[in-house]
């Protein structure tokens, strides 16, 4: 009886799709963040979809790969760093005379994409922190499911 | 009057299952719909019959716009409570780990 | 509005179909339809912001769920609780449903609301912020404090479940211990 060793991961039609829409959902995700001021979604939704493309590639590959791509301690810095971006765009509206108040980016004009003030960069900043939190939450629990399972 | 009644049924269904359940993933799931039942009440409020949606488009002037407040509430409660239900459910691994079973009477008669 | 009565009845049959069934993985599966629908009904009653949102994180929801209950809680828990607390459950259910129905003809008709705060940010809203989306207005420049409360309930809640499942010095693999025992 030879020691196979198990391949991490799904089958092989689901390596490619996986392969062929991955960066697909990655790019949908950075679109409905951007664009948050002029159609629906903004700065959650599309956190939630880059963190989900992740887990897609998570949950097709096995977890090696993917925390190649995204290693825990890059997710962690990623998650502060959108933390402190939020909180430094809302304290320096101190500087202007009130908090959160816009006196650095001008309002543009409507429809355009670099428009409505400090709108778009406070929807980079959560997306940014839901993103890598949410992937970091799915990281831990696939780690342990994997330790509890070597016990049987 | 009777959408709200019925959206109200929806947040009793999950009452009942927090309450006499005992399995820890059932009262898991009775919180889940519960939230979603208490989001549902929110946006019944804030509907304006034959109006629009609170996006402006160009070249338009909408008059009547449904309340774009309890959206604005709701939208982060929803992530709020992924980020409740992720939590539970780590809670729940754990105490699986531990104990070896998801009754919730079985729990409380082993001390550590 | 005929067909948000037939919706809300699909959820609401969807949410008893997830209490009671035995099986787990089932009931899961149940409750990411009634997550579904409910995008459906935000779509309906004129949300887009609401409805994309509630898609994704029903799908995220869904695949945390079947990561925990795959592969665990097979033996079935035979019984049920005790007559007298699902008796006194339903006695609290039906006293609250009494209450809450003459509690609710307080409420504006359905379809007509009062909108005393929102009225002004729907004029202002382009005026002084620039931005289209209005729904996007409030939530990050009119309200923008609650926002930062939100960012930080997340925060806490993910560190929160990384303290949870941290394995501290584990003695042999597959047996997470405390570093005292």
């Amino acid at each position: 009886m030879n020691n196979k060793p198990k391949k991490a991961g799904m089958t092989l039609i689901v390596k490619t799709i996986t392969r062929l829409t991955v960066g697909l959902i990655l790019l949908f995700g950075i679109y409905i963040v951007l664009h948050g001021h002029i159609t629906p979604g903004g700065g959650f939704a599309g956190g939630v979809i880059i963190a989900l493309s992740f887990i897609h590639l998570m949950l097709a590959f096995g977890k090696d790969l993917a925390l190649k791509k995204l290693s825990e301690a890059q997710a962690s810095f990623f998650e502060s760093l959108g933390a402190i971006m939020f909180l430094t765009i809302a304290i320096l509206g101190f500087v202007g005379g009130y908090f959160f108040l816009n006196f650095f980016l001008d309002k543009g004009e409507p429809f355009k994409l670099f428009s409505a003030g400090i709108i778009p960069l406070c929807n980079v900043a959560i997306c940014f922190k839901v993103g890598a939190g949410l992937f970091a939450i799915f990281a831990a629990l696939v780690f342990l499911k994997i330790g509890s399972g070597e016990e049987r | 009057m009777i959408i709200y009644f019925m959206c109200l049924i929806l947040f009793c269904v999950g009452l009942y299952a927090i309450l006499v359940k005992r399995n820890l993933i059932k009262i898991i799931i009775g919180i889940i719909i519960t939230e979603y039942a208490v989001n549902l009440f929110f946006i019944l409020v804030a509907y304006r019959s034959k109006g629009r949606a609170p996006i402006l488009i160009p070249d338009q002037i909408v008059k009547n716009m449904v309340d774009p407040l309890p959206q604005a509430l709701v939208l982060t409660a929803i992530v709020i409570g992924l980020a409740v239900t992720a939590l539970m459910v780590a809670i729940a691994v754990r105490v699986y780990e531990k104990y070896g079973t998801f009754d919730i009477t079985k729990i409380k008669r082993q001390k550590g | 509005m005929f067909e948000l009565y037939i919706l809300l009845l699909l959820m609401i049959m969807g949410a008893i179909v997830a209490v009671e069934i035995k099986d787990l993985l089932s009931s899961v599966i149940a409750v990411g339809a009634v997550g579904l629908v409910l995008s459906v009904v935000f779509l309906v009653l004129k949300a887009p912001d609401l409805a994309i949102t509630q898609l994704v994180v029903e799908l995220l929801c869904l695949i945390i769920l079947i990561q925990a209950t795959i592969k665990r809680g097979v033996p079935r828990i035979i019984g049920r609780q005790s007559f007298l607390t699902i008796f006194m459950t339903l006695t609290f259910i039906g006293l609250f449903l009494a209450f809450a129905y003459s509690s609710l003809r307080d409420l504006p008709q359905f379809g007509h609301p009062i909108m005393r705060v929102a009225n002004y940010y729907l004029e202002q809203g382009l005026n002084k912020t620039g931005a289209t989306n209005l729904v996007a207005s409030v939530i990050l420049d009119f309200r923008a404090y609650d926002t930062l409360g939100e960012a930080t309930v997340l925060f806490t809640a993910v560190i929160g479940v990384l303290a949870v499942l941290r394995r501290i010095g584990r003695k042999k693999p597959g047996r997470a211990v405390r570093k005292d025992e």
